[in-house]
Order: structure tokens, then sequence, then C-alpha cells
């Protein structure tokens, strides 16, 4: 007997197939015959698989509330003792899910591009929307078929286990995953408007980079808060003192990052110079690309992670989906790049232009290496039948250079102008910044890091930092003098009439308080690690540690252990600490709750690795970290630069300062062939 | 459209789909056990669940792995909050009722959870065709390095692991290998 929770679920899931593939078919009737009838249509479609989604993900989520176990995917995830909270995320705990979430965020961006972009002339965004559709079908194929959250228990059980132990033991659950659908589905849109500029013949045209451009932004800002989640929630949860260790599933949401970023960079050589076509088309359909290999990696089955569930047949049906996505953005892509000659060159070495090739460069070099050691291991057992396993060194020694190389470039890109720059202009731009490079690397040395790349960083860093600095106090200070504003104000409206480019120079000094965290943290970890009693003390980076006391609880989804320990300062207690262990009952290793005193300059990390169970003794793992809140700050400045960049300009025209002019109504824009010519 | 180009890229997709093929086949969570081979570690559990005639024992009784040489055994560790188990539950007491009278036995061993959990699920699910131990603390669980619920072990006439089945275990597969069990011994 299907409880209502499970009838309306699957009813929904059910009723999108016919939607979605009558959109898939309206789209091409419409443009082909000329039929604006049928594009609505297809636009009606759209916006049904978003009501039909959120009616199966609001139904899930129903169930979960009210434990109706009837239900599978409740049976597998729930349980009456998991606290509401994490009851509801556990929406995105398990494998149908995640699918359904996914399914969801598909279909509201597909719903948004459809929604600000119908107005638009040409046949682009109905393409992009059949795109999309196309996309939403594979995953409402999975939802009816191998991943059915709604499949029906029977006898219904009283209880069930409760999601995975890791994925309900700590608030940033809420957090990462969301924002990574978001970055991750989100990546669909440029695939979808790439594919739409290829069909209808507008990828000649720089209109659609431009669009494209924006939503990659917003996806872009998404993904990149969803890695530095994911790291920091790695970071509290796992009990380790690390943040990221190049586990295939981590490589997985960092790839399509990496091509993302490289395209954000290069769109701008596309629409300033015309040049770089194919290669941007390359970028879009290939961060795609990624996501889908992502997503098919850790839900197949086919490599092992904290990411990967428990699945049946659902790989099999990735590895078509994900063959079709590969021969149709390799059919796209080879296809059309006759048509896309280049239109502009290269003018000289020292433009901006070069900078962003070398850019473009390294972050596709940086793709491929994090490429080759993710799929290493497949490839290895497909073809030599061993299993191998590709580890830290290899990536850090491969990925440091071109890391440091980067860095460099995030200073002398901004400095350079487009086309050309004279030897005066590169003497007056590139040698200042010099002394931010000598400053920190001195700092670094000063710090202790004797590691030739730690000190490279801290230089880069500080070159760059100067560099992008440059740009805003050199801009900020022809504004003072040009219209006698102060400081702050000159500030703001710089950044305000060139949000794109000053957005851009944010999120570099998001990356830089990035590295520095990870090359500081990287370098200097100190770790102790000791069996204490009662009263007794132990020593990391200056401070001392004594254990006060050892408790138990007992919670309704689980039994916690947990040690208090006071942070001393000389004889001062400067503070206290709780590193806990959790024991849930469906599993037999104990997670861990690491507890963190972050300071501005480092953490100190405290994790409680054993104890004895008369509550005698306890053994501490102590870990000072320098710097690492950096890494967390430079995230939140990375989205914050993404924010300033990638907003939508509002359409109205800012009057000049002072001097209120009325606008003149601006003329239609001249525009692409007429709809359905 | 240049279909020519198009047609090599669609052709480069073929030895990645080969290789993510291959993968397909090889489970990435069978860590390679040192267990097969081996002798099995072994237990003394005591029954909370008796299974049903003819194949029951009496609550209480202690089932001694040693007391085992000469039969199959089976060895199933499930628990009553475990979702999959209920997949499995049905086919492994039909097969366990399908080998009555030859020398094979089935044992059931609950792990993490309560006995009244554990006869109140059976009653549930409609009863289950042989005995149900306790494993408390989950000591046997360890001692054969349980990856999770629901997991099998054959255990051959000898007293050695033979195969473990991680997950639910398919009646057909559940037969095959009792069969090759019952075989290769029996000379």
């Amino acid at each position: 007997m299907q409880s209502v929770n499970g009838l309306v679920g699957h009813g929904a899931l059910l009723l999108a197939l016919p939607f979605i593939a009558l959109g898939i078919i309206a789209v091409p009737v419409a443009v082909n015959r000329g039929r604006r009838d049928w594009l609505e249509i297809g636009y009606g479609a759209v916006y049904a698989n978003f009501a039909l989604m959120t009616a199966a993900a609001l139904a899930m989520i129903s169930a979960l509330v009210t434990h109706d176990f009837s239900v599978s995917y409740v049976a597998q995830v729930g349980s009456r003792e998991t606290p509401l909270f994490y009851t509801i995320i556990s929406l995105w705990g398990a494998l149908e899910g995640s699918i359904l979430f996914w399914a969801w965020v598909l279909s509201f961006y597909g719903m948004t591009v459809v929604a600000l972009n119908k107005s638009r002339v040409g046949n682009l965004v109905p393409y992009a929307a059949m795109t999309l559709l196309c996309i939403s079908l594979f995953f409402a194929i999975l939802l009816v078929g191998p991943a059915n959250p709604f499949g029906i228990v029977s006898p219904v059980p009283q209880n069930g286990p409760g999601p995975n132990p890791l994925l309900q033991n700590h608030i940033l659950m809420a957090v990462h995953p969301p924002l990574l659908y978001l970055g991750y589905v989100g990546m669909s849109v440029p695939f979808a408007f790439a594919v739409g500029a290829v069909l209808s013949g507008e990828a000649e045209h720089n209109d659609w980079i431009k669009v494209t451009r924006t939503w990659t932004m917003a996806s872009w800002g998404f993904l990149s808060a969803a890695i530095i989640a994911g790291m920091w929630w790695s970071y509290e949860v796992l009990g380790w003192g690390g943040y990221w260790a190049w586990d295939p599933v981590e490589n997985a949401s960092f790839l399509p990052w990496l091509t993302a970023t490289a395209f954000l960079h290069s769109a701008m050589v596309q629409e300033r110079r015309g040049m770089l076509r194919v290669w941007n088309l390359n970028l879009v359909v290939g961060t795609f690309v990624l996501t889908i290999l992502g997503t098919f990696l850790t839900r197949s089955g086919i490599i092992s992670s904290v990411h990967a569930f428990t699945t049946g047949t659902i790989g099999y049906y990735f590895l078509a989906f994900i063959t079709i996505v590969l021969i149709a953005g390799g059919v796209i892509v080879a296809g059309s790049s006759d048509k896309l000659r280049s239109r502009g060159r290269l003018d000289s070495a020292a433009s901006r232009e070069t900078v962003f090739l070398l850019n473009n460069l390294f972050l596709t070099g940086f793709m491929l290496t994090v490429l080759v050691g993710t799929l290493f291991p497949l490839v290895a057992e497909a073809i030599r039948g061993v299993k191998v396993s590709v580890g830290g060194p290899f990536y850090n020694r491969m990925t440091l250079p071109m890391i440091a190389a980067l860095l460099f470039l995030m200073g002398v890109g901004p400095a350079l102008p487009w086309k050309i720059a004279s030897t005066a202009e590169l003497k007056r731009k590139l040698i200042p910044p010099a002394a931010g490079a000598v400053l920190l690397a001195a700092v670094a040395l000063v710090a202790g890091i004797h590691d030739p790349y730690g000190v490279l960083v801290f230089a880069f860093v500080g070159y760059a930092a100067t560099a992008n600095f440059r740009e805003f106090s050199i801009g900020a200070g022809a504004r003072r003098a040009a219209h006698d504003e102060s400081w702050p104000t000159a500030f703001v409206r710089l950044v305000e009439g060139n949000r794109r480019r000053y957005g851009g120079y944010i999120a570099h000094f998001g990356v830089f308080f990035v590295a520095l965290g990870v090359a500081m943290s990287s370098t200097l970890r100190t770790e102790r690690e000791a069996t204490l009693q009662r009263g007794m003390t132990m020593q990391i980076a200056g401070r001392t540690l004594r254990l006060q006391d050892i408790w138990g609880r007992e919670e309704p989804q689980r039994q916690v252990v947990g040690a208090t320990l006071e942070i001393l300062n000389g004889n001062r207690v400067i503070g206290t600490l709780e590193p806990r262990m959790n024991f849930y009952r469906t599993q037999q290793e104990p997670v861990p709750t690491p507890d963190v005193r972050s300071g501005v300059l480092g953490d100190l990390y405290l994790n409680l690795m054993a104890f004895r169970p008369d509550g005698s003794s306890a053994t501490i793992r102590a870990i000072y970290q320098p710097l690492v809140p950096w890494i967390w700050f430079g995230g939140g400045v990375v989205v914050f630069g993404a924010i300033v960049g990638g907003w939508p300009t509002a359409r109205r025209r800012r009057a000049p300062a002072r001097v209120p002019v009325p606008t003149p109504p601006s003329p239609p824009p001249a525009r692409e062939p007429e709809y359905a010519a | 459209m240049n279909w020519r180009r198009a047609g090599i890229a669609a052709v480069l997709v073929i030895p990645v789909v080969f290789v993510f093929s291959r993968g397909m086949k090889t489970d990435p969570r069978e860590i390679p056990s040192p267990l097969p081979g081996n002798p099995a570690p072994g237990f003394a559990l005591a029954v909370f669940a008796p299974g049903q005639p003819p194949l029951e024992r009496p609550i209480g009784d202690t089932v001694r792995l040693a007391d085992l040489k000469g039969r199959v055994v089976v060895l199933n560790f499930w628990a009553s909050w475990c979702l999959a188990c209920r997949d499995e539950h049905q086919g492994l007491s039909a097969v366990a009722r399908d080998y009555t009278g030859k020398p094979v036995q089935f044992v059931g061993s609950l792990y993490q959870d309560t006995p009244g959990n554990g006869t109140a699920w059976i009653a549930e699910m409609g009863g289950q065709s042989y005995p149900s131990v306790n494993d408390p603390k989950a000591l046997t669980a360890i001692d054969y390095g349980l990856y999770g619920v629901p997991e099998t072990f054959f255990i051959a006439q000898d007293g050695k692991i033979a195969r473990k089945i991680t997950g639910p275990a398919p009646p057909a597969v559940l037969k095959h290998i009792i069969d090759s069990l019952l075989t290769t011994a029996s000379p």
C-alpha cells in the first residue's frame, strides 16, 4: 500500500517524463516550422518539469519528516532518533535522494533560463531549453527506474537505520551538498547555451558568450563555495586535521572548476578580440562533460569514497549517458570548428591576451594532470588488471609548479593592457610589485618555511597581491583627482563602474588568502599525540593542554564520549576544547568530532583518538596548523568577488555624477534574424 | 557542420568508454580480504531466534563453529535496521530450507542490535527458517572483519573460509557457492 507521500512523489516523477519528452520534440518543430505555439509548448514543458520535480522533492521531504517508512528511501536513510534537521537534509544523503535533488535543481535552472531569456530573439534560447530538457530526461528516467526513491517497502518497518553517520555529524552537511549541486548542475546551463549557439548558428557571433559567461560566473561562484565548504567539512568531521586529500571525488569537483575558471578568463578574450572561439566552445562543453564525469565516478560505484553510495544498475545508465554526452560534445565542437576561425590575432607577447592564453594553458594543464591522476587507476585496471592508487605526492609534485605560475600570472595579467604594452608601461606596471614579492618571501622565511615552493608561493602571492591592489589604488586615485571624492567613495564608484573587472580582482585576493593558508598550514604543521590521565598536561606550539574530564552521554541516535581539555598560556586558562567520539549503532567505527580553536594566525585542532572505558585516561592528538582560517576566509572573498563580478547589471543607465541629464531613449538593439526565419 | 572532424571526435570516445565499462565490472569495495582460504575465526554464540522446524535450535543454545566441522556453514550477518537485509531475507530462508538434510548449516548473526528488535523483525518478515544468534559487542563481526551488513561468509567443511558476499546475497549465487563446496568435499 503506497502512502500519500509515495503516491504524490512517484506520480509527479512519472508525469514529468511525458512532459519532458513533449518539450524536447516541441522545440525543433517550433524552430523548423516557424510555429510559435509549439515553442510555448516547449517552454511550458520546462515549467511543468520544475513544478513536478518540486512536488516530488517536497513529497520526499514530507515523507522524511513524517517517518513514512513505506517509502524505500526513507526506510533506507531515516530513523525516528535522527534530529529533524538531519532528517530533512538526508534528502541528499544517499543515492536516490541525491539524484532527485539533482533533477530538482536542474529543473529550477531550466525554469530560470527560460523565464529570464525567453524574450530574446533567435533560436539560441529554444535550443538551450531543449538541451536542458534532454539532460532532465536522463535524470527523470533514473528516478522512475534504477534510482526510484519512492519504492514501496512492505511490510512497513517501524524504524530505519538513519543517515550515514558521517553525514549527520556536522552542520556543513547542510551547506556543502546544495552548493555543490548548484555549481555542478549549473554548468549544464552554459553547455545548453553552447549547444543552442551551435544549433541556431549563433556560435559565430559573440553574443552567446556574454550570456554564457554570466551563467558560468554564477555556477562557478557556487562551485567555489562548495569546494571550500567541502574542505571545511572534511577538516571538521574526518578528524585527520587535513582538508584536501586528492580523493577522486574532491578531484571530481575541482576538475570542472578549473575549466570554468579558464573559460571565465578566455571568454573576455573572445569578447574583446574575437579570438579563441573554438577554444571557448571546448571549455564550456568540457566543463559540462567533467561534471557528468564527476557524477559518473561518484554515483556509478566505479570508485570507492565517502561520496560513493551503494549502487545497483545505475552505473550502466550513467555510462550510457556519459557516452552520449561525450559523443554529442565532441561532434558539436569538432563539427563546428571550421566556422569559428579566429577573427583577431595576437598583436604582441606583452599583452593581456597573452597572459590569458598562458593562464588557460596552465589551468587546462592543471586539469589534465588531475584528470590523469584520477583516472589512472581505472585505466591501469582496465588494461593491466592491477589495482594501483595515485596519491598526494604525485599531485603535489605535478601541480605545484603550475600553481606557482598561475599565482605569478595573476599579478601580470591585470597590469597589462589589451593588444600591446609599451616598454615604459611594462616597467611602470611590472617592477613595483616586486617589492611585495620580496616582502612576503621574507615573511615566509622568518616564519620558518624552508620548502622552496612554499617560499615561491609567498613571493608570487606578494607580487600578484601588490599588482592587483595597485589596480584598485591607481584607479581610485584617478577618480579622487577627477571627481574630488573621498577614498572609500572613489573605491566603491571604481568597482561599480566596472564590476566584472574589479569583481575578478577581488576573487584574485580570495585566491591569495587560500594560497597562503594552504602553503603555511601544509609546511608548518606540528602534531603531538599523548595519552593523558585527568590533570595531566601536554605541550603544543607554546600552549599547554590539561585534561580536565572524560565524560559520556547518551543521545537518541548515538552515544557520545568526550574529553574536556583546558588550554593554558603559561598559567592562565585561555579556553577549553572538547573533542568527542560518536558511536552510531549502525556503524562499527566511531565518528570523531574534533574540536578546533581558531585564531587569526592558526588553528589548534584536538582529536580524541582513544579512551579507557573506565574513564581513567584518554589519548589526544593535538595539531597546530597556521593560517588554516585564511582558507575559509579566502573562499568567502572568492565568492564575494563572483557576486560583484557576476551580478546582473541593472538595465538603467547611471547618469553622470552631479549633472543630471535625461537619458535619451536607446534605439532598439539591432538583432539577429527575426524569430523562426 | 564538418562531419569528418565530428566523426573523429566521436571515435575518440570509444577508448574512454571502454575503460569505464571495464571499471564497472570490478567492485571498488571488494577490498582484497585475507580471510578466504584461511581458517574461519571460531565463535560460540547464543541462539535468540530459534528458526523453524526442521532447522530450529532452541533459544539459549550455544552455536559453536567448532561443532560444525564437516558441514558447510553459511554465516549471515544482519540487523533489523538494515534495509538491504530485507531484500535478501526471503531468499536466504528459502535456500536454507532447500538444503534441509544436507550437511549445510545456516546461521544468522545479529549485528549491533538487540535480540528484542531482531525477534520482532523476524516476526514482521514472516519468520526465518534457520536460527539466529546474538553477537554482543559485535566481537565475532570484528573477528570476521565485517565491512557492513548484510555480509555472508561461506565456511567449507574443513573450517576454512571459502567465500564472502558483501551486500544482499542473491539465492542463485548462494546455491551456486554451496553446491560447489558440497561437491568439492564429497569425494
